[in-house]
């Protein structure tokens, strides 16, 4: 067995082979621009992104036609909000979301603000997931756009999206969902879940980086954005810019896999997930899983363990690629925003380490991984003054620390 | 991030973990820290009141491997020395020691901090130790 072990397929997944293999020969072969009108080159590439556009139309549930292609979800999360609030920005100027949300939501929103926009940023349950009536409340006849995530990428919980989306038609709101997350590894269907607008990423579905799609409704109701990519008029006029076509057949290809393999992997990896915390579970005291166990990602698991720090235990295990909610580990020094939403202390956050399962995830693997983390949990508490103290019945909420 | 192969050293093979009887009355206890800000250290020292040097010293620290790495380095430099000695020692000594970098440098400083504060706490269980024995005598 191979170390390090990639267990972190929230933040990217490997390239499946059979989607690199779909790819190649768009470089040298295949290699047209598919906006070339007069010439085979130009008429292959075409014929390969509408087959591409058609695959991830089918995984959703959605029309061909109404899948826009951009560099990734970060981008079509941009494109659906800054979209959504120039277009409609007579008919309203306020936009809900919530506070779970990945940076590509929050930050656009921010700037919308700065220019004039008002947005409400929901906060979530203990559970993580938002309170129907709270959103409903929210709605007013100026807002324009709700945009929540389907499935969130640090605590895996799913959020009541369907519900989430009646609510929106009822008040004639349009409903954006950055379904990075969820795409390929639940079924997500555009008309059942009432969505209008979804954000879709490659590399989270074993496609490559640089390029996702926009999912944009064309009926009932027919969804209109302002282009933030100025050009050729490419997608529609929605987004401008030479289409990547080997990307596009990649997450053509990966969106195409997914779909046929979803039961079989999908029963795999709830059954590897719930393996690791079952023997998680059995071999450590002071555990918690952090979000909603019910409604979450069959693949993802984030578990804090208490009395031990998130950058130490990941040094520990070293060999175990994962990531962790607590301050070390980011770039910002600050602890998971994310956690801190569900209410958890920040001594939680700084304990925590999420897990995605993969599709190139073994059984041995999760053994090995778990018998590490029942070993370096074990060592670092004897190392930890904080579980001294609870072994001795301190209550440690109640401690009068000294701090700089 | 990259850790050196001495904060590597000291995370794989950490010196002097455990814990002293706080109670007892050569034994200093310092510590510093909160849950919230992900690193707290205890640090305790053992000393020879006759000769006021540190016989012994223990940690045990929640934080990154930065931080277990400084207060580890810091009971093995505490060993040997008079409590004063010990008191002279600073935070970009274990810096220097450990390369910490920039972003770390407060795992050092809560070291230093660790150290003084059971350093005051020893001092202060000697002064109530002298005014009950000038009471009583």
């Amino acid at each position: 067995m191979k170390t390090p072990i990639y267990l972190d397929n929230h933040a990217t997944t490997q390239v499946d082979p059979r989607v690199l293999d779909a790819m190649l020969p768009y470089f040298t072969q295949n290699f047209g621009n598919a906006a070339s009108r007069n010439h085979e080159f130009g008429w292959i590439a075409e014929q390969a992104v509408d087959k591409a556009r058609k695959q991830i139309a089918d995984l959703i549930g959605a029309n061909a036609k109404e899948i826009i292609f951009t560099s990734g979800a970060t981008e079509s999360d941009n494109l659906a909000i800054k979209g959504v609030a120039e277009m409609y920005a007579e008919k309203g100027n306020h936009i809900i979301t919530a506070a779970t949300e990945h940076k590509a939501v929050l930050d656009t929103c921010k700037k919308l603000e700065k220019n004039g926009y008002r947005v409400t940023y929901l906060p979530v349950k203990g559970d993580g997931l938002i309170d129907l009536d709270m959103l409903r409340e929210s709605i007013t006849d100026k807002t324009i756009l709700v945009t929540i995530m389907y499935a969130n990428n640090e605590i895996g919980v799913i959020q009541p999206v369907q519900e989430i989306g009646k609510i929106c038609r009822e008040k004639g709101v349009l409903f954006h969902t950055d379904a990075v997350q969820a795409v390929g590894k639940v079924p997500v269907d555009v008309n059942k879940d009432n969505i209008d607008l979804a954000s879709i990423s490659a590399h989270k579905l074993y496609g490559p980086k640089g390029v996702g799609a926009l999912y944009v409704r064309r009926r009932n109701p027919r969804v209109q954005i302002t282009a933030q990519m100025d050009g050729g008029g490419h997608e529609r006029g929605m987004r401008s810019g030479t289409l990547n076509v080997p990307g596009i057949v990649g997450l053509g290809e990966a969106c195409a896999i997914c779909q046929r393999d979803m039961p079989e992997e999908t029963k795999r990896l709830q059954y590897l997930r719930d393996k690791l915390r079952s023997r998680l579970e059995a071999g450590l005291d002071e555990i918690y899983i952090n979000g909603s166990w019910e409604h979450r990602l069959p693949h993802s698991l984030n578990m804090s363990f208490l009395y031990v720090e998130g950058e130490s235990l990941l040094m520990g295990i070293n060999d175990v690629a994962v990531s962790s909610g607590s301050a070390c580990t980011s770039a910002t020094l600050e602890p998971s925003y994310v956690l801190k939403a569900l209410g958890l202390g920040d001594d939680i956050a700084h304990s925590s380490i999420r897990f995605g399962i993969g599709r190139f995830n073994t059984e041995e693997q999760i053994d090995y991984v778990a018998d590490k983390l029942i070993d370096v949990v074990g060592k670092l508490r004897e190392l930890s003054p904080l579980y001294e103290m609870a072994k001795e019945g301190i209550d440690l909420s109640k401690v009068a620390w000294v701090r700089d | 991030m990259a850790y050196s192969d001495k904060v590597l050293d000291h995370y794989n093979n950490p010196r002097n973990v455990g814990s002293f009887d706080k109670s007892s009355e050569n034994v200093g206890t310092g510590m510093v820290g909160a849950p919230e800000c992900g690193d707290v250290m205890k640090l305790q020292i053992k000393v020879n009141d006759e000769s006021g040097i540190i016989e012994d010293a223990k940690f045990k620290t929640f934080g990154c491997g930065s931080a277990i790495a400084s207060s580890s380095l810091a009971t093995e430099w505490l060993k040997g020395k008079t409590v004063d000695q010990a008191l002279a020692i600073k935070n970009t000594d274990i810096v220097n020691e450990l390369s910490l970098p920039p972003v770390k440098i407060h795992c050092s400083v809560l070291a230093e901090d660790a150290i003084k504060a059971a350093i005051s706490d020893y001092r202060t269980k000697q002064a109530k130790k002298t005014v009950v024995a000038q009471t009583v005598g």
